[in-house]
């Protein structure tokens, strides 16, 4: 019996590793990549010098008219000179201290839900939706605690963006879950409203629904009652948003497995406390990454707000580029702003692939 | 039968059946009676304010000019010609930046696959820039930055006396028929029938012998030579004209105004970066091991391609790629913004401006969406079904 | 039962790996594989999971790439030239552990697809010859069928009979039994050895004993990416000379 001595482990051939390896085999593996990376190179070398040195380089920084914009590149000056509308729309510059109290309020009090060791996550997030939204209102709003009342013709910029979106998830949440039982329901009259309902929404385009907040709403009012032009908006933006909602969630529900149902009703459980105790809270966590891109659909979605007259992010912009001190800085400000509604999206998006990630690990067999 | 069960065990409100019951016909009635008090609302409202019902608007004369119709359209035409001129309008862009998306997408999205880490960098770069950026800020950008941006019609950019690129569009030859339209015509459906022909006998031959046959070659040879031994013979079939610049704008020839372009340009490029990730994913929903499988049977890139991976990739692809071009066209409506005269801005932005009867024109217009939808939904479910593997 | 095969074996080398190094990255994974196959030959190549055996056999028809050493195929050297690629794996056929039929194919669609556009063969003919091996491997009657509709093992044997179709001189077998069903096992090897029985030249990594006993010409252990031992079944499993082999053997056959 012999014993078998192994060979050591060689590093490999210097030329499979190393930058040149890399670059062969990434860049030049043939004749073909070789063509589309010049190709490609050559796109490169077109786009970003010239980016580089109109937003940059070229670029007007300081000054407060646009006269001061004398270099070809970009003029900054008027994103700075125009910074406060874009945030805060034309809500009164006084009191811009209540939006961003408002929002650090939110975000703080959001951050224990991301703390890994928190435990009653569930609860404080119920409790959170419930407080959180009567405080924004009482602040935003004002007109109580003496605070001075700000009607919501002023609010606008990305802080009405932000309002639009945020309540539109929250309040559409409720009713999705709902519409997604519905759907899931065995007695036919509720599943057909809820069919109905939801296939209605989901067919038509977001900017008929704002048509409608604009001229129906206020016929199918009883006389004399009328609704803020927000409120009407926001209503309208909630009904659309659930039905998407009700679709997430649905998948989230399908993906539970048979038996969790099964195992329920075995335990005596009727249908709600079936429901809210052993399928929602295993499905509502499954669908989070779909919600969060509900939300970011319909953040980008809130742009549309321009066809009824709200000044949003978007709309703000479109109109400070109107104006006659500040023509031909189209570019400028629809840039500022992509790079706004980008930077919220892209993060968000991140985000929902992190927790889809997380998920993914948590339930694989 | 209920009223003997219900006899046996009683009528209780523990009963899930009898609870089940009660719950739907309180939702029937809950529903009647929302949609009672709408409508007894909204008559009332429209009494007091002295608008009338019904559509016999859609038979009075608009009296507005509308600046792209694909139909024939004078002010004098009626709101239901404004209706099918936005129609079109709808349909014209949404075709044409379904076409432009889907073959943007699909390159992009192979590319994002591709392993030349250039390409596939930006084609990242493309897909996580355009697809967070709201469609509707890309088609302001477009419109106000870069196509109004433009010179004016005298300071155009002239490409060879043919195309003007201005503030005003794209100007550009515009075809009509000429002597020989009809005969080209019945030229290119010969050539049409020659070429399945020649197909058809093709791949028996394939089938037969093996032998392959050069179909590509064969056929663009018959679709060239027919038709050109038609203009030969009878003429040219169209006769072009050349836009000419008269006073500030152009007179002549095919224009494609700004709203258009900015719509469609911007569409398709958002679209294309979900398409992109739509095909990204398809692909790679195809295990490797069949492509593994292929190569070892010694089948080239290009067979491994076509008969194994596509076919399985467009399974994944298809549903997804059917609701991208499904918003797309609701995507279309964001156009009223710029003026462009589609479906939203035509009918519910001017029509219900100028009559007052928003009733009508929502419902007609919310109708036409849901048509769109509901058969293209339709559609999807019966081809799923049709391509669904069969598993036992 | 050793005796049970007997068939002439060639004198020429039909397949030859000299000094075969590879790496995954930093790790190596082949260490100087010397193997020399002759026509008609059955080797069995057994050892742990991750000792390189399946990429041995993949190296053979370029699914996977070598960095160092030279690989022989039926008189083709195996080098990054596609069209010499192609001719050898028009030589070679192979069965993976999972089957990898095409599942949009029907069963006879799948044996016709490679001679169709491989070997530019005519459908009817293409459909003979697949129908002859879809009987050899005794499910002629599934021809029009999906692959999703059939059992493993009936699976795994159109995977065996679409490699056929395609006439090859070698045979790979990566794993062929390992994610079937242990009824399903029998009639997956019964196929392989009626085969074997041909004279067809088999390459197959497998954890089948009794089959690497009654079939192989010789046995190749292998561990940590080299060739440990290798010898003909009766010497291996009587008189293994490692150590190593003898620990695997001690492990596998209880």
């Amino acid at each position: 019996m012999n014993a078998h001595v192994f060979k050591p482990d060689m590093p490999p051939p210097v030329k499979t590793v190393g930058v040149l390896a890399w670059m062969r085999a990434n860049l030049f593996s043939s004749w073909v990549n070789t063509l589309l990376t010049l190709f490609a190179l050559y796109l490169v070398w077109l786009i970003v010098p010239a980016l580089v040195q109109w937003a940059f380089l070229d670029a007007n920084w300081s000054g407060t008219t646009r006269a001061d914009c004398t270099k070809d590149g970009a003029c900054w000056v008027f994103v700075q000179q125009r910074f406060g509308q874009f945030m805060y729309g034309y809500y009164p510059s006084e009191l811009r201290w209540r939006v961003d109290l408002t929002a650090w309020l939110g975000v703080i009090g959001a951050a224990p839900l991301f703390i890994r060791s928190f435990t009653r996550k569930a609860a404080y997030g119920i409790g959170y939706l419930v407080i959180y939204p009567i405080l924004a209102y009482l602040l935003l709003h004002g007109g109580s605690f003496g605070l001075v009342q700000v009607p919501t013709s002023q609010w606008g910029g990305l802080t009405l963006t932000l309002v639009i979106a945020t309540v539109g998830i929250a309040a559409a949440l409720p009713l999705g879950i709902l519409l997604a039982l519905g759907r899931r329901s065995r007695m036919p009259v509720i599943k057909a409203v809820s069919v109905t309902f939801i296939e209605f929404w989901r067919g038509i385009p977001l900017i008929t629904v704002l048509f409608m907040s604009s001229v129906m709403l206020p016929l199918f009012m009883p006389e004399g009652m009328s609704f803020d032009k927000l409120l009407r908006a926001m209503i309208f933006v909630i009904l659309f948003q659930s039905a998407y909602i009700a679709e997430v969630v649905r998948g989230g529900m399908q993906a539970i497995p048979k038996g969790q149902y099964e195992a329920a009703a075995a335990m005596g459980l009727g249908y709600w406390r079936a429901m809210a105790l052993v399928i929602l809270p295993q499905a509502l966590k499954l669908v989070i990454p779909g919600i969060v891109n509900t939300f970011i659909a319909l953040f980008k979605d809130t742009s549309l707000v321009i066809i009824i007259g709200l000044f949003d992010l978007l709309n703000s912009v479109r109109q400070a580029t109107a104006d006659p001190a500040w023509l031909g800085m189209a570019t400028e400000g629809y840039v500022f702003a992509a790079l706004v509604y980008w930077v919220f999206c892209f993060s968000m998006s991140r985000y929902s692939m992190h927790l889809e990630r997380k998920l993914d690990t948590g339930h694989k067999r | 039968m209920q009223n003997q069960i219900g006899a046996r065990k009683g009528l209780s409100l523990s009963d899930p059946r009898v609870r089940a019951w009660l719950f739907q016909i309180l939702t029937v009635v809950a529903v009647i009676a929302l949609g009672w008090y709408l409508i007894h609302n909204t008559q009332t409202n429209m009494q007091h304010r002295g608008i009338t019902s019904g559509f016999d608007f859609l038979e009075r004369s608009a009296g507005f000019g509308i600046a792209q119709h694909l139909i024939d359209y004078t002010e004098a035409d009626s709101y239901a010609r404004v209706l099918l001129v936005g129609l079109l309008n709808t349909l014209l862009a949404s075709v044409i930046g379904i076409v432009i998306a889907t073959l943007l997408g699909f390159v992009v999205g192979v590319a994002r696959l591709s392993s030349n880490w250039v390409i596939s960098k930006l084609a990242t770069i493309y897909v996580e820039t355009f697809r967070n950026i709201p469609p509707l800020l890309q088609i302001l950008f477009w419109y106000f930055a870069v196509f109004t941006a433009l010179p004016g019609p005298r300071g155009s950019i002239n490409i060879e006396d043919l195309f003007f690129i201005s503030s005003r569009g794209v100007n550009m030859p515009g075809a009509s028929m000429a002597a020989g339209f009809w005969p080209f015509i019945v030229a290119l459906v010969l050539a049409v029938l020659a070429i399945v022909l020649m197909v058809r006998r093709a791949n028996k031959r394939f089938d037969e012998t093996g032998q392959p046959f050069h179909k590509f070659w064969a056929g663009l040879a018959l679709l060239l030579v027919i038709p050109t031994c038609s203009v030969l013979l009878f003429g040219n079939p169209l006769q072009w004209e050349v836009p000419q610049l008269k006073g500030f704008n152009f007179v002549g020839g095919w224009v494609l105004i700004p709203e258009f372009m900015a719509l469609t340009l911007a569409l398709s490029i958002y679209t294309a970066a979900f398409i992109a990730e739509i095909v990204r994913s398809g692909i790679k929903s195809v295990s490797h091991g069949q492509t593994e499988a292929a190569r070892s049977l010694g089948l080239r890139e290009g067979p491994t391609l076509r008969k194994v991976i596509i076919p399985q990739a467009m399974r994944v692809i298809i549903p997804p790629l059917t609701s991208q071009y499904l918003n797309l066209t609701k995507n279309s409506s964001l156009a009223a913004v710029i003026g462009y005269p589609e479906l939203v801005s035509l009918f519910a932005g001017t029509v219900l401006n100028q009559t007052g009867q928003s009733v009508e024109v929502m419902g007609i217009t919310m109708a036409v969406y849901l048509t769109i939808s509901i058969s293209i939904s339709l559609l999807m479910n019966w081809y799923n079904k049709r391509i669904a593997l069969i598993e036992r | 039962m050793s005796e049970a095969i007997k068939q002439p074996v060639g004198a020429e080398g039909i397949i030859q790996m000299q000094g075969v190094n590879k790496w995954y990255g930093q790790f190596h994974v082949l260490k100087d594989i010397n193997l020399d196959v002759r026509q008609g030959e059955r080797i069995v190549l057994c050892g742990p999971s991750g000792s390189g055996k399946s990429t041995t056999i993949r190296c053979l028809n370029r699914l996977e790439e070598h960095q160092q050493g030279r690989i022989v195929v039926d008189g083709v050297e195996l080098t990054n030239d596609l069209k010499q690629i192609e001719a050898i794996r028009r030589e070679v056929g192979m069965v993976f552990q999972h089957f990898n039929l095409f599942p949009h194919l029907t069963i006879l669609e799948n044996c016709t697809l490679a001679p169709m556009w491989v070997r530019k063969m005519p459908r009817r003919k293409a459909e003979e010859i697949a129908m002859h091996f879809l009987e050899r491997v005794r499910i002629p009657e599934q021809a029009h069928k999906f692959p999703g509709q059939l059992s493993g093992g009936q699976q795994q044997r159109v995977a065996i009979a679409r490699a056929l179709c395609m006439k090859p001189k070698i045979m790979l077998f990566d794993e062929p039994t390992s994610a079937l069903d242990p009824e399903m096992v029998k009639e997956v090897l019964d196929t392989m050895v009626s085969l074997a029985e041909d004279g067809m030249t088999m390459l197959c990594v497998t954890h089948e004993m009794g089959f690497a006993r009654t079939v192989a010409n010789r046995v190749i252990f292998m561990d940590k990416g080299e060739i440990v031992e290798q010898a003909a079944p009766d010497d291996f499993f009587d008189r293994p000379r490692s150590d190593r082999t003898r620990l695997f053997l001690s492990q596998i056959l209880h």
